[in-house]
């Protein structure tokens, strides 16, 4: 199990697609493909998740729903765009009410290709995604000897109060 | 007695694939009344025959709905076909058939795996999906695809299916059958799937005429209606068809309709294969839509769904209109979410087997 590090839980949301991708990331959980042997959870809450799974071309009304859903997980997160709707809006990408690809709506880390995306191609973008998640931790996390010049720096204004009131004495 | 309370319930919801929103108005924990608001996944498509080819909308029609992909698309060629007067050839009515069969078992297994991890059951859950993908596999074997088949065309289908991968088909079915009586008796004998489906969301055979319910809801309280009856296209007329009846009106009856009819979906495609005569599998299309108008319908996994064509003698078709089963089941959910405890919804929404974009296209 070294292949990786960490057990990602999923979020996934249908941003206005016809179902199929959606079917295709149930599946990837089943039997078959079962990915939760890797400890991969499909959460409901997405509080609780590392990577958003989103299908679709994203219309109007379904656009407020999927930025919330966005800015509700927590940092470092992922973005993975399953199927060709959620790529570059598919089929649909003319219709008068999709805005044509959820990178107009969100960005988005991984694009997995298909219509609809097969679990094959699903699990793929996952394991890439992980590698994107894994240099997104790197970069939020604050080494320890900056962390220790954070704290001193944060102590100063505290330091100067005291001498001041020192002085005034 | 409290006061009043609304709870929100969707768009994104664990129970739900996909989104809908329903305001459940609640008196402690009985809901009073549900307000569904939908037009999450709406995406305009009967709008799009005016941009695309008559002959090319049947993959836009197919993407209606990835679990009932290939009735719509057959529903789209049926209405076109009987706008343009041609006549298809016996045996791509017996390979429609075999398919329609084929996504009707991979949808009623779907819906028990839903319903399953609704109730809390994930292991029902997982047994259902993985006998889901044997029937995914015979769908790859003999179109390609597994969600999106896209062998249906105007004026027959695009691709035959062999001797060899029909025998293939029935004995794989035939094996199958060990496993789906395994699934039918853990869903009828449990006695915790008992406890939480008798009796709840019941309709009534009255309700279900009343508010126009199709499909197995309909069936569910005894209204004997099922499209395949008096189909002009497939097979079924020819093959005898008796629609699963039961009359108990609650979940539990819904659930045993779609269990059922897993077994009458396998004998269908068994005799189909017995029967396929050979022969052509399409007929050249010539010419474009004259100008006027025509219904068809198919009995999608979900009920019976309407396909309107009104043609202008152009390449494109001046107008599509699509009504869906879930459209129409809409109607009783609300009338099933009266009065029920706020810990049922998620069963009673999932037994209507609610397809959110096929309802909004």
């Amino acid at each position: 199990m070294s292949y990786i590090k960490k057990s990602p839980w999923l979020v996934h949301y249908d941003g206005s697609s016809c179902n199929g991708c959606d079917i295709e990331v149930l599946a990837c959980l089943t039997p078959l493909y079962d990915v939760e042997r890797f400890g991969i959870v499909n959460t409901g809450n997405p509080k609780h998740a590392d990577i958003f799974l989103v299908t679709g071309g994203v219309n109007n009304q379904n656009l407020p729903v999927v930025r919330q859903i966005y800015e509700q997980i927590p940092d470092p997160k992922v973005v993975i765009a399953v199927g060709a709707c959620a790529c570059t809006g598919g089929v649909f990408h003319d219709c008068y009410n999709m805005i044509g690809g959820m990178d107009k709506a969100i960005p988005v880390d991984v694009y997995v290709p298909g219509c609809a995306a097969r679990p094959e191609a699903i699990i793929d973008g996952v394991v890439k995604g992980l590698a994107v998640l894994e240099e997104k931790q790197k970069a939020l996390a604050v080494p320890v000897r900056d962390s220790r010049a954070l704290r001193e720096s944060e102590l100063e204004p505290g330091v100067a109060i005291n001498q001041s009131q020192e002085a005034g004495k | 007695m409290g006061k009043n309370t609304i709870v929100p319930f969707g768009p994104q919801h664990p129970v739900l694939p996909e989104p809908v929103h329903l305001d459940l108005e609640l008196q402690d924990e009985k809901v009073v009344k549900a307000v569904p608001s939908i037009g999450y996944v709406h995406r305009g498509l009967e709008k799009l025959v005016e941009k695309r080819g008559f002959q090319e909308y049947v993959y836009v029609a197919e993407r209606v709905c990835g679990i009932c992909s290939f009735g719509h698309g057959w529903g789209y060629s049926k209405a076109v076909e009987g706008l343009m007067e041609i006549e298809v050839p016996k045996r791509a009515q017996y390979l429609r058939t075999i398919w329609h069969e084929l996504s009707r078992l991979h949808s009623h297994l779907l819906w028990a795996g839903l319903g399953a991890d609704g109730l809390g059951f994930e292991s029902l859950f997982m047994q259902s999906w993985r006998l889901r993908e044997t029937i995914l596999d015979m769908i790859e074997q003999t179109t390609g695809g597994r969600v999106i088949f896209s062998v249906c065309k105007v004026g027959g289908v695009r691709r035959d299916i062999s001797d060899a991968d029909l025998k293939d088909i029935v004995s794989r079915l035939g094996k199958m059958k060990k496993d789906i009586d395994g699934l039918v008796s853990l869903f009828l004998e449990d006695e915790t799937i008992h406890a939480r489906l008798k009796g709840v969301g019941t309709v009534t055979l009255q309700e279900a005429k009343e508010l126009g319910c199709v499909g197995p809801t309909a069936r569910g309280s005894g209204l004997a209606q099922d499209y395949r009856l008096g189909d002009e296209g497939g097979a079924y007329k020819e093959l005898g068809f008796t629609p699963v009846l039961e009359t108990d009106g609650d979940c539990f009856a819904r659930a045993k309709v779609r269990l059922r009819e897993i077994y009458q979906s396998v004998d269908l495609i068994k005799a189909c294969v017995e029967n396929i005569p050979a022969g052509d599998i399409a007929v050249p299309v010539k010419g474009f839509p004259p100008a006027a108008e025509y219904f068809a319908r198919v009995e999608q996994p979900r009920g019976e769904a309407l396909y309107y064509v009104k043609g202008n003698k152009t390449k494109n078709l001046e107008r599509f209109r699509l009504r869906t089963p879930t459209n129409a089941n809409l109607a009783v959910l609300v009338k099933m979410l009266q009065g029920c405890d706020l810990a049922d919804v998620p069963q009673i929404i999932l037994t209507i087997d609610p397809c959110i974009s096929c309802c909004e296209r």
